[in-house]
């Protein structure tokens, strides 16, 4: 039997971003960011890094915090995509008054592991939000106004926290 | 008041450079030396590359001169024949295919007959490694106050040390990126920057035209840290050739390996301390050595060790001092600005050996301390007298209450008698950093800032320095508006834009706020003062009296302009580094508690206090942000972050190899500010920025040391370094 070189150019996926189903024609080698930034315009997704180290280009895949410039983009195939374009506002404004945004090239990452943390809050238990939060690196705050802010919002769901 | 464009950077919406569409624009990429010294003997293109499908730009493309414009001419835009550094830019390549693009630039072989390098500042260079004046020093200083020979026999104590630091790489996290196109026969540059006018003056060097053919745009930008401060002048000058050439809009981002291997990083450097003290711990004089590595090129260096030996004493009076630096030329990829500029390297030093003194002479490192600082009326080396209110007693005696330092050294010493694998530790530093620019600097900046108000009401602040993330737009519109007495939301900063503003000077040095912010009070006063005459019984604020204004003088500008005045008193003498160094300082007081692990000789910092006296607090928030930032950064510099070199180029090239710190690796910083309003400075502030990259390196070193009772006089004090400590001291 032999093998024949097949290039492919370009593959079809299905996949949920944002709340639209939408079907791409993608060069397989694309990176999840490079559709986000480049195919869909959706450049609130920042790159810092482009080895999954910085956390800049966190994404919600399937409700988990994924670092974008490490998913290929044919793993999304029936995946739901979340992106910092359709971020609950409810974080976002602890984290302003907390002082969490500086340069502003990590935060929208940033946001998205909030966000998750937010959204499930049983994962305290398994680790505080300084540790939670390790997967991205910010180089203007010290973390301070990240941590701060995150809790402020946390509180508010609390039993007796002010919403 | 919250940040102004916080929202925007929250949801992702602040539109860098990399955000903005591409279009039909051609992507720019460097094609580096691959060697450290030597002759460029040839260039080869691979046959597999139709290199008709790229622009290709060589230094013979330069239409002006090939230097990058900054203190020195002596960095090319482009090695012409010879190159002195690795990654030292050869040949720019452009084409619209990014991914093909980093392809094509690994086809291309540059051969190099190499001269034999030298890497090491520290020793003597051999007579065929000489490549600057006659003994590869850049630049040299010295002080000199009193006389220290004098006294040196008198003294009861002698201590000396030796104190190393290494470079230090900024990681902001947007990478450097500019763009370029000629428009209307002007050649216009937009990136991430700090310093708009050095781009532009850079750009009329090289390119050989007037101010008028070339316009600089900032974009939003991702952190600086004093790593956009000068590199982005020699991206701006690639792309405006590459621009110029192929007649099309291009763009240049430096991917994340890239933009470590081939920008400046902190100067690496060693000082050897020797001081004498009576029989009271009191210091008598100061013997003080400075070496700085400065890489291959000029770049800052000069400017970068002055303040380097300007901080060496620490926040101490002596009448004796003896200070000498040097900053040496390497075949190592230029050393540049970063945030502190020379200060942190040299206040190590200082504080280390502050607490070398007090144990060498057995005396409490507190006490030692107490006893010479520098107070009001007394004189710095450089016999500028402190005229404003200091008391750095006070600051000390707060952080000491804080951090609860002496019950803590208390409890770490029969902590460490009972623990095998964890040590604890805690330590303190005392640090000032000048605000503004170094001696006449500022005077010769002459920077202008001018407020329009608009016939609407509203006001136009104007200058040339830049958010990066410290909040300038935000304390801008601070210092406007309350001087105006005007909404804040009247109140719009124009971006930077050398076509629309005027040059209000660098964004660097703790600068902005204290010297451009009062610049922005003194042209709201001449604003105020043209429209005094409008306001009556029923106009009484000031947006009314501007509409006002403008129904009385219809198509005409009301405008007001200030232009830096030096604050009265103050004098410097460049030739003999005597005078008013700075005009104004910051003072704090760090304390560090550390906990070591003895299986991994890993240093974590468990509690961090930072207490400090920055004029006035114009915003808590983003001055706190300062400050937490300021001294995370710090504490990579002090044990996580190193720069590990192989023939002159960094090895560690990504973030999964340069440790930052994590939000995990650091603590919550405890921050807390005096004031003491210095009345040159807008609303009384002082610089800021710069303070909290003092502080924490010498005061994590003290807590080492008292943890584990060694010297660990070099940083970082990586795991390997304080297990070496550990072997070499027991």
């Amino acid at each position: 039997m032999t093998h024949n070189e097949i290039h492919v150019d370009s593959i079809e996926v299905t996949t949920v971003i944002n709340g639209h189903e939408v079907l791409l024609c993608i060069d397989p080698s694309l990176r999840l960011i490079d559709v986000l930034r480049d195919k869909l315009e959706l450049t609130g997704t920042k790159e810092g890094c482009g080895e999954g180290e910085c956390g800049s280009c966190a994404v919600l895949m399937n409700g988990l915090p994924v670092n974008s410039c490490l998913v290929p983009a044919f793993q999304i195939q029936n995946c739901t995509i979340e992106t910092i374009e359709i971020v609950d506002p409810g974080l976002l404004q602890p984290l302003l008054k907390s002082g969490a945004a500086q340069c502003g090239a990590c935060t929208p990452g940033v946001v998205m592991t909030g966000e998750w943390i937010v959204r499930n809050p049983d994962v305290l238990d398994n680790g505080n939000i300084r540790e939670l939060m390790a997967g991205n690196l910010c180089r203007c705050t010290g973390y301070d106004g990240i941590i701060n802010g995150m809790q402020d919002r946390i509180n508010q769901d609390l039993p007796g926290g002010i919403e | 008041m919250d940040r102004i464009e916080g929202m925007n950077k929250l949801t992702g919406q602040e539109m860098y450079l990399s955000d903005t569409p591409m279009a039909d624009a051609l992507w720019v990429m460097t094609v580096r030396s691959p060697a450290p010294r030597g002759q460029i003997t040839g260039i080869k293109f691979a046959n597999s590359i139709n290199w008709n499908q790229f622009i290709i730009v060589d230094y013979r493309d330069i239409p002006g001169h090939n230097e990058v414009r900054l203190i020195a001419l002596d960095q090319p835009v482009l090695a012409s024949d010879y190159v002195r550094h690795i990654h030292e830019p050869v040949l720019l390549i452009a084409h619209r295919d990014r991914n093909y693009l980093r392809h094509a630039v690994n086809s291309i072989t540059i051969s190099v007959d190499e001269d034999e390098p030298i890497f090491d500042y520290r020793v003597q260079p051999a007579a065929s490694q000489i490549q600057y004046n006659n003994d590869n020093c850049f630049r040299d200083i010295s002080i000199t106050k009193g006389d220290t020979n004098a006294v040196w026999g008198s003294a009861a104590h002698i201590v000396d040390g030796i104190y190393e630091t290494g470079p230090q790489e900024h990681v902001y996290l947007e990478t450097n990126g500019v763009e370029a196109y000629v428009d209307n026969g002007v050649v216009t540059v937009r990136g991430s920057m700090q310093c708009p006018y050095y781009v532009l003056n850079a750009l009329m060097h090289s390119l050989n035209c007037k101010e008028t053919d070339v316009r600089v745009i900032q974009t939003p930008t991702g952190g600086g840290f004093g790593g956009k401060e000068d590199v982005p002048s020699m991206l701006a000058i690639h792309v405006a050739l590459v621009a110029i050439n192929s007649g099309q809009r291009v763009r240049m981002l430096y991917d994340r390996d890239e933009d470590i291997a081939a920008t400046t990083k902190r100067h690496p450097c060693q000082v050897y301390h020797q001081t004498a003290l009576d029989r009271e711990g009191i210091i008598i004089a100061r013997k003080i050595d400075i070496l700085m590595d400065g890489g291959a090129y000029v770049t800052l260096s000069p400017v970068v060790l002055s303040r380097g030996i300007l901080h060496a004493v620490g926040p101490y009076r002596c009448e004796n001092v003896s200070i000498n630096g040097r900053t040496m030329l390497t075949n190592t990829v230029p050393f540049g600005a970063f945030r502190g500029f020379g200060a942190p390297q040299t206040l190590f030093a200082c504080e280390r050996h502050i607490d070398r003194i007090a144990k060498s002479i057995g005396m409490d490192p507190i006490e030692l301390r107490c006893k010479n600082y520098i107070k009001q009326g007394e004189t710095t080396s450089t016999g500028q007298m402190i005229r404003d209110n200091v008391n750095l007693e006070n600051i000390l005696d707060k952080a000491i209450m804080h951090s609860e330092y002496y019950k803590k050294h208390e409890e770490y010493i029969e902590h460490n008698k009972n623990n095998t694998w964890i040590k604890k530790g805690i330590g303190v530093a005392s640090i000032y950093h000048g605000s503004g620019f170094t001696g006449s600097g500022e005077r010769e900046l002459k920077s202008k800032v001018r407020v329009v108000g608009l016939n609407n009401g509203d006001i136009e602040v104007r200058t040339s320095n830049t958010e990066i993330g410290q909040g300038l737009l935000t304390v801008f519109t601070q210092i406007a508006s309350e001087r105006l007495c005007v909404n804040p939301s009247s109140v719009k900063i124009i971006s930077p834009d050398t076509h629309k503003v005027p040059n209000s000077g660098p964004t660097v040095a703790s600068r902005s706020v204290m010297v451009v912010g009062h610049l922005i009070e003194r042209a709201c006063d001449a604003l105020m003062a043209k429209i005094v005459q409008c306001k009556s019984d029923k106009i009484v604020s000031t947006t009314r009296a501007i509409i006002h204004w403008h129904t009385l003088n219809p198509d005409e500008v009301l405008d007001g302009i200030a232009v830096y005045q030096t604050p009265p008193g103050i004098s410097w003498d460049d030739k003999k580094y005597k005078g008013d160094a700075y005009s104004a300082y910051a003072w704090a007081t760090y304390v560090a508690e550390v906990e070591i692990d003895m299986r991994t000789f890993r240093t974590q910092v468990i509690d961090f206090t930072a207490i400090q006296e920055i004029g006035k607090v114009i915003n808590e928030t983003l001055a706190k942000g300062q400050i937490q930032g300021g001294v995370v950064q710090g504490i990579g510099w002090a044990l996580y972050e190193q720069c590990k070199y192989n023939n002159g180029a960094m090895q560690n090239c990504s973030l999964a190899d340069y440790t930052v710190p994590t939000s995990d690796d650091v603590p919550s910083i405890c921050v807390s500010f005096l004031e003491e309003p210095y009345a040159y400075g807008a609303q009384g502030a002082k610089g800021i920025g710069e303070l909290p990259m003092d502080g924490p390196a010498p005061a994590i070193a003290n807590a080492i040391a008292h943890a584990l009772d060694v010297e660990p006089n070099t940083i970082p004090l990586t795991p390997e370094r304080v297990m070496d400590l550990m072997n070499h001291d027991s």
